[in-house]
Formats: structure tokens, sequence, C-alpha cells
């Protein structure tokens, strides 16, 4: 099929301009272009190999470890190539260029041009060894690279990311969000070849293990090595030594796409040849990006390939016909796992007759090295602390003499020895602050002072801040010089984010209103409608309003609405409630009696000592309650889960006290308990702590002396966090009245979706226990009251079984069949 | 030629206020939505990311958000927020006394 062009007003004199690829190189080519070209002299065409509108690929790190979300890194989005007259070719992967006839060939399209760019950028280097092809082996380079990896690695335990190069510490980084134990093996002897020297490289081992990722270097892989089902179980190395791991990431460098450009007889070497007008060895094609090879370099960072992108725009577009891409220089400051690190030159290249200058502080992990030649300072890496990189990038950049006394490379008299400490009121209009986008300090004040006044904004306005981010923090420095403060986002406080009120403001109002159900607080107080502002005002307003609240089905998540967990294939999963994970013989054989009779797929234990009956159908549902005869264990919602026990003075030798009476009585008191998220208990019979809790939301830990110890916000799950000590007590009773006071502050108090772990440094330790323990606000009393009211109001949900509460609740998909013609 | 098939679904009744349901029209997998303000909507019965039951998922507005990872799909256009996922088909739909009637 061929896809029609724009309409041209002007067919004869447009020319056709066809870009091949759509990644950070090609559509900002467009966007300079567009920019430069307001005649709209050119029919522009670009081919994607991804079904997607272009996206920051810089960012994708970020969407790996969830900082951001992924619709947060697109650059321009569908819309953005049909409001500026760009016909997009997306998922079309271009197969073939007749040079002769002027026509590239793609999928079922085929684009005729006047003028051709290759942007095709380059692809993951993938080392040619066994076991690629394995499951759960990636590489790291698109988008779908990103969620693949990010929903493989939830059911694994341990990864390895092969290259220690920045992209493969990003991806390392990436995985340890997911909770996976990284191993990171680099082929040469140290980390970040490119930017460091060997002792940098190993200044950055020790922080990247201080943060808990193991690093291997020297290693040579050989193999990937699977299990019978063909899933990844491991790394084999040259040694014959192996490293166990349940995935695989190949960070190995980047290979860049020339093949096509070498299939129609571009001259190739390592990539695409272009001379200094980025014109390849076709007077009608042109190259741009991770693609081309210039005065025999390959950039593969942003920097130099935008100075590309904006030299051809120029060109074509004739505003400067003449204009020149000579070269980059590259001066570049990253964060690789919180650590700081500047990099320009290349560091590993030292000459005879050079000078080195290093500067080193090991305690604080601070490595600086800056290699002088000719009296000019050649290269420059710096570690852990950037104070001074800003002077050594101009001295680096514009070749100005290094001073005589060298060390004040580093501490010049006017060398500010801490970041922050930059004063940017001093900084000249002209200094570049964003170095992604190439912005300088006057165009950003020039959009703080038309009232871009958070960094969102004037990135937006300007771009700056927009590629890796790492200028934000200046950004939001020169707003606050500039404007006074940089807007807080008021939206930080509200508890959900369809109602601008904060919690006890929304609770007040909703009282005052009389606003018993969902329907009606969106009506009287929200801007908009969204479904996890629902889910959060039905939890608030149930606790509010106890039994006089208005339970509108439309506002529970389908989990809440059938009262169990759905699954990948639509399935439920089942847990019935084990009281402190203690059973019997009876339900056990219950339990597998019902497991036979549906063909549960998979009858699995919980971390929570639950037995979980999985691939229930949904219309299955009543039955297998009806037969399991036991109450729901609230697996699938916002509100009490377990609480995990060891066995505690009943058997253990060790035991110093009844854990599992004492988790048995905490479950059968606060089963049924809603809150803004979920909340898992553990109560451990001595120190030893089998329990684990010390990560649990609840902790109770009985201690030598024959007390129990409370603790609060604890987490093991993308974040691990210890326990904070609430309070010891001598009494069982006593336990259960400081625990059940904690839980309805959480749940009256907390933002909907805010664990305890995040509650309760929120709130800070001490300040709870004033709260909780000594009662300074004067509440004990009526947060005991909710404790037994909402004890009261605990009914089993999945007595529903009986009677469904909305048509079709239960229900499987209503055949119906063809043909019943109505006219 | 395209044929066109009007059929009726079932009956207003047969649809939770504020909520989807599922069907299948010879096989072929359609969920039916009422929406608070009255509206009547069929969709796609999947999701085109993962699969998501799209029946299961919640309405805000006049969308409907798939159970899985949330993606939202508009009533009347079937177009998603996410960029890069693709439209889900939408019918046209009729509530007469006879019951909902759906084009497919």
């Amino acid at each position: 099929m061929i896809q029609p062009n724009t309409i041209r007003d002007t067919p004869i004199t447009r020319k056709r301009l066809v870009v091949i690829g759509n990644g950070m190189a090609g559509a900002r080519f467009i966007e300079d272009l567009i920019a430069l070209d307001p005649s709209h002299a050119f029919d522009v065409s670009i081919f994607g190999d991804e079904p997607y509108g272009n996206y920051n690929r810089i960012l994708l790190s970020n969407v790996l470890n969830g900082s951001q979300d992924a619709k947060e890194i697109f650059l321009n989005p569908l819309a953005w190539y049909a409001d500026n007259n760009v016909t997009f070719h997306a998922g079309k992967k271009v197969t073939r260029i007749d040079r002769e006839a002027k026509v590239t060939y793609a999928d079922g399209v085929e684009e005729p041009y006047d003028t051709l760019v290759f942007a095709t950028g380059s692809r993951p280097f993938v080392p040619p060894i066994a076991g690629t092809s394995l499951h759960g082996v990636f590489v790291f380079r698109t988008l779908d690279d990103c969620r693949n990896i990010a929903e493989y690695a939830k059911d694994c335990k341990k990864a390895v990311v092969i290259g220690g190069g920045l992209l493969g510490l990003e991806a390392a980084k990436g995985l340890m969000t997911h909770n996976v134990n990284v191993t990171v093996v680099e082929m040469g002897p140290w980390l970040m070849g490119v930017q460091l020297d060997a002792d940098g490289g190993k200044v950055l081992q020790q922080t990247i293990e201080k943060l808990g990722i193991t690093a291997i270097t020297s290693a040579s892989t050989k193999e990937f090595v699977g299990d019978e089902t063909n899933r990844v179980k491991g790394v084999k190395f040259a040694d014959g030594s192996i490293v166990e791991c349940d995935m695989v990431v190949v960070s190995a460098g980047i290979r860049p796409n020339k093949e096509l450009a070498g299939e129609c007889g571009l001259t190739c070497d390592r990539a695409i040849l272009v001379d200094d007008s980025l014109q390849t060895n076709d007077p009608n094609i042109y190259g741009v990006g991770e693609c081309v090879q210039h005065r025999g370099m390959v950039y593969g960072l942003v920097a130099p390939i935008w100075e590309q992108t904006k030299t051809l725009a120029l060109r074509l577009t004739g505003v400067n016909a003449n204009a020149q891409y000579t070269g980059s220089k590259l001066a570049t400051k990253l964060k690789v796992m919180g650590v700081e690190l500047a990099s320009m030159g290349r560091i590993s290249d030292v000459q005879p007759t050079d000078e080195v200058v290093t500067f080193a502080e090991p305690a604080r992990q601070v490595y600086w090295k800056a290699i002088v030649r000719e009296g000019k300072v050649s290269a420059c890496c710096m570690l852990g602390d950037l104070g001074p990189a800003d002077d050594l990038v101009e001295f680096f950049m514009t070749e100005k003499p290094a001073p005589e006394r060298r060390l004040e490379l580093f501490f010049g008299a006017g060398t500010k020895t801490k970041g922050a400490e930059i004063s940017l009121a001093d900084l000249p209009d002209a200094k570049q602050i964003c170095d992604c986008n190439g912005v300088c300090k006057g165009t950003i004040v020039k959009a703080i002072q038309a009232g871009k006044t958070s960094v969102p904004m004037v990135g937006k306005a300007t771009r700056a801040g927009t590629g890796c981010g790492s200028c934000k923090k200046m950004i939001a420095g020169l707003i606050e010089a500039v404007a006074g403060a940089v807007k807080a986002d008021p939206s930080e406080s509200w508890y959900v984010t369809a109602v601008p009120l904060d919690k006890p403001t929304l609770v007040a109002e909703c009282k005052k209103r009389g606003l018993k159900s969902v329907s009606a607080v969106l009506r009287e107080l929200a801007t908009h409608e969204d479904e996890k502002s629902k889910n959060g005002l039905a939890s608030m307003l149930k606790s509010i309003w106890g039994t006089e609240y208005i339970d509108e089905r439309d506002a529970r998540y389908v989990n809440d609405r059938v009262h169990a967990n759905i699954q990948r294939d639509g399935t439920f999963s089942v847990i019935p409630r084990v009281y402190g994970g203690v059973t019997t013989a009876d339900d056990l054989i219950k339990i597998g009696e019902v497991a036979k009779k549906y063909s549960v797929p998979m009858v699995k234990f919980t971390g929570g000592q639950r037995i979980d009956l999985l691939g229930i159908k949904k219309e299955d549902l009543p039955g297998v309650w009806a037969d399991l005869g036991m109450p729901s264990g609230y697996a699938y919602t916002k509100a009490l889960r377990t609480v995990k026990t060891c066995v505690g003075t009943e058997f253990c030798r060790y035991g110093t006290n009844d854990s599992t009476g004492l988790g048995i009585a905490l479950e059968k008191r606060f089963q049924g308990f809603e809150f803004p998220a979920k909340v898992k208990m553990g109560v451990s019979g001595c120190p030893r702590n089998c329990s684990e809790s010390t990560v649990k939301d609840v902790g109770i830990v009985a201690t030598e002396g024959g007390e129990w110890e409370i603790l609060v916000g604890g987490a093991a799950g993308a974040h691990v966090r210890r326990t904070d000590i609430l309070c010891r007590v001598n009494t069982r009773d006593e336990a259960m009245q400081v625990i059940g006071r904690f839980l309805i502050y959480y749940r009256d108090n907390a933002k909907w979706i805010e664990r305890t772990y995040d509650f309760v440094p929120r709130i800070g330790i001490e300040n709870l226990r004033k709260i909780i323990v000594e009662d300074s606000l004067g509440i004990v009393a009526s947060l005991d009251a909710e404790v037994e009211k909402t004890m009261a109001a605990y009914v089993d949900p999945w007595l529903e079984r009986d009677q469904p509460v909305y048509a079709g609740q239960f229900a499987e998909p209503r055949k119906v069949s063809l043909p019943v013609v109505v006219v | 030629m395209l044929t066109l098939n009007r059929i009726v679904l079932c009956q207003l009744d047969d649809l939770p206020v504020g909520l989807g349901r599922a069907f299948e029209v010879e096989g072929k997998p359609i969920a039916v939505f009422r929406t608070r303000g009255g509206r009547v909507f069929a969709t796609d019965g999947f999701c085109p990311h993962k699969n998501g039951p799209l029946a299961d998922g919640m309405l805000t507005g006049d969308s409907v958000v798939c159970p899985y990872h949330n993606f939202r799909f508009d009533a009347t256009t079937g177009e998603c927020d996410q960029p890069g996922i693709c439209s889900i088909a939408t019918y046209p739909v009729e509530v007469t006394d006879s019951g909902i009637v759906v084009t497919l």
C-alpha cells in the first residue's frame, strides 16, 4: 500500500525530504528543519522502526528504575507529526533504497526523495557467544526492552549485566529497583573504561559496591547457560567459573546501523562516512547521529549529534548554506547510580610529555584527574564531587592555557569547591546550563522572567533540563534567583489527584457537605475523574462514614469488586485467611480438594505463609469460596494482608514468648481493616526474628526480658527499610491496643497509596510516639473507639458468593450468536 | 463488501451502572459499558497491549481504563491515551425497547 503524502499546495517547487530513523537524531533534525523552514520548502517523511513517536532514549534508565513513567519520556507524540505536516511511517523498516530512481522502500510503503537523510542510529552489540537466545537474556536499547526487562525482573532474584559502561551501570541501577541482586561483568580491567582511568574505575567500583552491586572486571564471558526450559540460569566465563542468575542484560556497547547504507553503495567504514557538510558520497544523501563517522569519530552522546542536526538543517534550508560541522569536543557530566561524574577528552590517552594532575580523597570516594598537554587541558575525569568541573570544562573547551601552578586547576582562586555553592547570579548569560540541549543561562532567565517559574515550565519553553536532567538543580536555582522561589507543586499534599485538597480538608469538607459516595465527591469537589482517585475516595469515605457509606461498586478496582487478584491471563488468585499462618490438617485437605475439583493450575505457598490458588476463572470464584468455607484472606486489596509468625514458645527451643498466639489474635482483631495501602505484619518470638518483623509495616518482636517490642514502617519490596521502634509493652493486650491505635492513625492520616514506610518517616517516629504512646493530641480514646467500630463493621466479602451485588459480578462472558438481525 | 450486523446483546439492566460487561459475539470478544452519566458504549473486548480484559476495567468519564496497566481508551474514538498503543475498535450502540443493540 502506498500512503499518500500530505496535500501539497505548491507541488512542483517542493522538495521531498525523507529521513530514515525516528530516534533522537532523526526527529531532532526534523524539528530543527521545521524551525528554520517557515516557508515549508520541504515535504518531509520520516521512517521509524519502532511503533512510537520519538522518545528521549537518555531517560530509558529512568523508566527502568521507575523514577519516570514511559509516557513522560516521549518528545513528540504522534499528533506532532501530523500537526507539522510530517508523514510519519511508524513501525516501518526501510529495506531498500534505489539511488538511481531516488526511492526508498519499506514494508509496503515507497517514498520518493530529492534529499535523503540517514539517521539510523545504532543497535546493541551482542557478543557472538552461546546462549544469547535463551529466555531471560535481554539487550537494553528501546522502550520495549525496558518494558520486557521490568516485566521479567518481577520473577527474578539475581541478574547479571554484561558490560560495565555507562549503559550497563544504568541497567544495573534500574534492575536494583526491581529488587534484584545485580552483578556487573566488565571485560576491560575497570568500569566505565571510556570515561575513567584505572584509579577512577576502582573508586567507582567501590562506590557502587557500597550500593550492593557486585562488579567483576577483566572477565571474559564465554556463554550463557540455560536450564531444561531454555531459561538462562548462569553466565560462564573463560576461566570456567560460573555466576548463577535468572536473567541477563547485555550492554556491551553499540554498533552503528550502516548495513542499509552499505547495501545501496554508500561508503562506510565503522559507520557511514560523511564530510563536513554531513554529506555521504552521494550528493543527495546525508547522515546524522550515531550511524555516521565524521573525521574518524563516531559519536554516541546527544550534544555532538544535536550539533550535527542543527548544521544539516541550516544547510538544507539555505538559512546558512555553507554551515559546516567540524567535529565536537566531548565534555559530559553524568550521574551514574547517584555518583556524579564529569568526563572530557580521552583520559586514557597519556603521552610521555603530558603532565598528569590528580587529587584523590578516598574516604569520600572523590577522584580528580586532568591531563595537561602543551600547557592546555587535553582530558579530565572527575568523580564523586564536581566542584571545579565547570572550570575544567571551560579550560578544555576554550583551550585556554592552564594555570602555571597546575593545582589551581582544581583549587583556583575563583574555583568553587562545592557544586551547590556556585553563584548562579555571577554566571554570564552566555554560560551554557543545559549541555544536552545547548541552552544558555540568558535564555532560561528570559523564560523565567516571562513567568515560567517551575522546572517543567522552563523545560517546555526552552528545552533546558529535558535531556539527561542533570541541570535541573541549576534551573531550580535560577528560578529562585530570578523569581524568588520555585513554585511548590501544591498537588504534593493532595490525598488524590482528582480533588485539590489535602486529606484533613477533604475529610472535613465531605463531613460538612454530607458527601457519602464517590460520585457525590467527584460531582462537588473534583477537577476531573481518574480511576486511582476513585479507589482512594472509596477507601476514605468508607472509613469516615462506616455503615452510612454509600458503596458504589464502580469506584472499585476489579480486585475489590470480585474479592480476588486478577492475573495476567484474566483469571484470579484465591488466598483464604489462615490466621497467623497456622493451619490444620482438615483445612489443608479441604484446600487440596478444592484445588482438584476446580483443576487449579497452580497451588503456591506465599511469602506471607498463606496458600494461593492461582488460575481460577471469575465465574468459579463463588463456588471455590463456598467449597473452601474459609474467610477471605484480603490478599487482593489495600487492607490488612497477613500476620506472619514464627512458632515461638509453643515449640521453638529459643522462643521467649507466644508469637503464634499473638499473631492469630492480631489477625482476628484487625481482619478486614482497610487502609490507604496494604499492611503486612510479623510477630517474632525472639530477637532472631524468623518472621522478618523488622521489615513489616507493623512488626512485633519478643525480647529476652519478656516484653514485646512494637516496630512500624518497615519495607522489603522495591524499597527496603528497617522498621522504627515505636515502643515496648509488657502484655499481649497492650500490644494489641498500641497497634490498633497506630493502624487507625495511619488509616486516617496517610495519603492514598502511601505505605507505612513513607508515612512513618513523614510524620516522624518521635512525633508518632508522642501521639500514639503518650497521647499528646488527646486522641487515643477515639482511636480505640474507631478500632471497635471497624471491627464491628467487618463482614467477610466472600459471602457475596451467595448473592452477587451487581449484574454480572461473577459472570463469564455472555455468548451471543449471529444472526439476530434487528431492522 | 463489509456486512454489518445489528445484534441485541442484552437488556439495559444486565449492565451494572458505571461498569462494563463481557460478551462474545460468535466468538468475538466485545465489552459493553454503561456510564454513570447514562451512556452505553461498546468496544473490543481486550486491550491491545497485553490482552487485559477491558470489561473488568474502570470507567473514568467516557473512557475505559484497562485493569492490567492502566492504559486508557476513549469510548468514542477508541484511541489510547499513551503513545504507541493501538486504538481499539468501538461499535455503535443503541438503547432500544427491545434491548441494547450493537452494530458490528
